[in-house]
């Protein structure tokens, strides 16, 4: 008895404007474990210049998801036997129907909101705090900071971010939190213990004191394709890479993403047709990912960097 | 007078359910005696005998005595196939250093014979208990290196995976906090806890699970097992094992390999 491990295949397919069709692999969902929301589309009262869907108060391509839309997904979700629930944007917390959209995914399932912590004052944690306490199930809320200095973080996010994310932090360790804080890796390894025992003393500084840090490798696609590099030629996932490779390490073989305008295979994926899979979340689990983008081959060799924590340790006989 | 082994495809109506050992041989010691005096009539372990604790070949004399039949935890696995690793997925360095020096003070420290009975470990035991059809599994019934928690266990999910593998109930352990929940007419899932290590709640006690069913009325009693756990950090010291692992036990606290622990069960410890 088992796990039934996902099937891949490949499918033909276009990648980028005019290109030939190359064979891109293709991964089955093994379960919906993970069940993804762009609740706040890609609307962003910031606009960071790594973002891999340059996400900014003007990016109007995909818009709010209003709580009705949310509940058809979670009804699906149940029928689908989902894990867990992850709201991400945009920023989550400009979507005015967050707070209640957050008590309906409560009473299902654990619930982490992906936030940039910028519009979280004391009222908007009291509420959190209520929604967490009043739920069986956890409330994770990952905060985005890009550096432990503001000069570090404001050079990313921009002017002022890095005070208001941090205090934030403050308010909801205080509010009995853990944030967890990603922060996509912008420096050389070299520098990691550094900057990582700095950034312990800063939010030691505002009252976090058992932080939980997770360290994200760059996905060169996006606003981030500018600010660092694109990726090379080479970087893309091929069939050849799939023969050996556990695909339950991908995020796409046991998660879906819902928008308001239809179900992507993956959070990343999202400024890409080819990562749009079908209209509703049930037809949706029934369609394969396609690994046509070079940002696939980031997953590829990192696994599924998107869930808090390694979702499926793989049995590496 | 010894205890019995949960035999596969038996019925029962009162049944033991030991978690992870982690090598603490005297929890299991006054587990097995504790569950004999409250008149299980028979015991399971769900695996990862070894880990943590000291003298790892203790552990086995004890099951062997009482046929206690063992369901394979990955620990288990990694050291049957000699693995490098325990499987259990950290990315923390520090949780994984702490896991590499568990994991390799066991492996060294358990005998060949042991390790070619550890390979014979199944992956599930199905036992009757009352009317209920009973799946025992070490973390999911789908993956044995799956976390399934409190905070972070939908009722649905469990209940697909009641669906999907043909049980009323499924027993299991792998995170070391004891936990249970019930839902429609029959159906039931059940963290034993560990044996190996308090349950992070700052007392030093271990726990167990005392399942009992009539008809397809199910009970479940988490017995808090009181055990010398001083002469068992007396024999961490003397094998050398981290002091951090020997506070665990003096304290209840856990202090390590906390990165896959959910915010909610993360709050309510120490560290």
């Amino acid at each position: 008895m088992g796990i039934e491990l996902p099937r891949t295949s490949t499918r033909s397919t276009s990648v980028g404007p005019g290109a030939d069709p190359i064979e891109a692999p293709t991964v089955e969902l093994r379960a919906l474990d993970q069940l993804w929301f762009q609740v706040a589309g890609t609307v962003c009262n910031l606009r960071c210049n790594h973002c891999f869907i340059s996400c900014a108060p003007d990016n109007h391509s995909f818009w709010f998801m209003s709580r009705e839309e949310v509940n058809e997904a979670l009804d699906a979700s149940v029928r689908l036997g989902v894990k867990e629930y992850y709201f991400t944007g945009g920023e989550p917390f400009m979507n005015r129907e967050i707070l209640g959209i957050l008590e309906d995914t409560l009473a299902l399932g654990p619930t982490t909101v992906l936030t940039n912590a910028t519009l979280l004052p004391q009222r908007i944690v009291d509420a959190l705090a209520r929604l967490a306490a009043d739920s069986p199930y956890t409330l994770e809320l990952r905060v985005s900071i890009d550096g432990v200095t503001a000069e570090m973080n404001d050079a990313i996010r921009g002017e002022g971010s890095f005070a208001r994310a941090i205090d934030a932090v403050g308010r909801l360790a205080s509010a009995g939190f853990l944030p967890i804080i990603t922060t996509m890796q912008t420096w050389p390894e070299s520098e990691t213990e550094r900057i990582l025992g700095h950034f312990r003393s800063v939010l030691a500084e505002v009252g976090y004191d058992r932080p939980r840090l997770k360290i994200l490798p760059p996905l060169r696609i996006g606003a981030e394709a500018a600010r660092d590099r694109g990726y090379d030629e080479f970087e893309r996932v091929t069939p050849d890479m799939m023969t050996e490779y556990p695909a339950e390490l991908l995020l796409c073989s046991g998660a879906r993403l819902v928008t308001a305008s239809g179900v992507w295979a993956c959070p990343i994926l999202l400024d890409y047709d080819s990562g749009r899979l079908a209209d509703t979340l049930d037809e949706a689990a029934a369609v394969p990912a396609v690994l046509a983008e070079q940002a696939c081959y980031t997953c590829w060799v990192n696994g599924a960097i998107c869930s808090n924590t390694p979702g499926f340790a793989v049995d590496p006989a | 007078m010894t205890m019995v082994g949960v035999e596969a495809g038996a019925a029962y109506t009162k049944v033991a359910a030991f978690g992870g050992v982690y090598s603490n041989h005297r929890a299991l010691a006054a587990a097995i005696e504790d569950a004999r005096t409250r008149g299980a009539e028979a015991a399971i372990c769900l695996g990862d005998l070894g880990a943590f604790g000291p003298n790892p070949d203790r552990v086995f004399p004890l099951l062997r005595e009482h046929g206690i039949p063992v369901v394979r935890g990955n620990y288990d696995d990694s050291i049957a196939r000699g693995l490098d690793d325990c499987q259990c997925g950290y990315t923390d360095p520090r949780d994984n250093h702490y896991a590499r020096l568990s994991y390799q003070y066991t492996f060294r420290n358990t005998s060949p014979e042991h390790r070619q009975w550890m390979a014979t470990f199944p992956e599930e035991i199905r036992f009757r208990l009352g009317d209920l059809d009973v799946l025992a599994c070490h973390g999911s019934p789908r993956q044995t290196n799956e976390f399934l928690w409190e905070s972070a266990t939908p009722t649905h999910f469990l209940d697909k995976l009641a669906d999907d593998f043909g049980a009323d109930v499924i027993v299991g352990t792998h995170t070391g906090i004891h936990w249970t929940r019930s839902w429609g007419q029959r159906r039931a899932y059940v963290n034993v806890g560990a044996l190996g290590r308090p349950a992070n709640d700052g007392r030093t006690d271990v726990w167990y699970a005392f399942l009992e069913a009539s008809g397809d009325a199910l009970s479940v009693d988490f017995v808090p097992v009181r055990y010398d756990h001083e002469a068992l950090a007396r024999e961490m010291r003397d094998e050398e094992l981290p002091e951090e692992f020997v506070e665990t036990i003096l304290t209840g606290w856990w202090t390590t390999c906390l990165e896959i622990l959910p915010g909610k069960e993360r709050a309510a410890g120490r560290f």
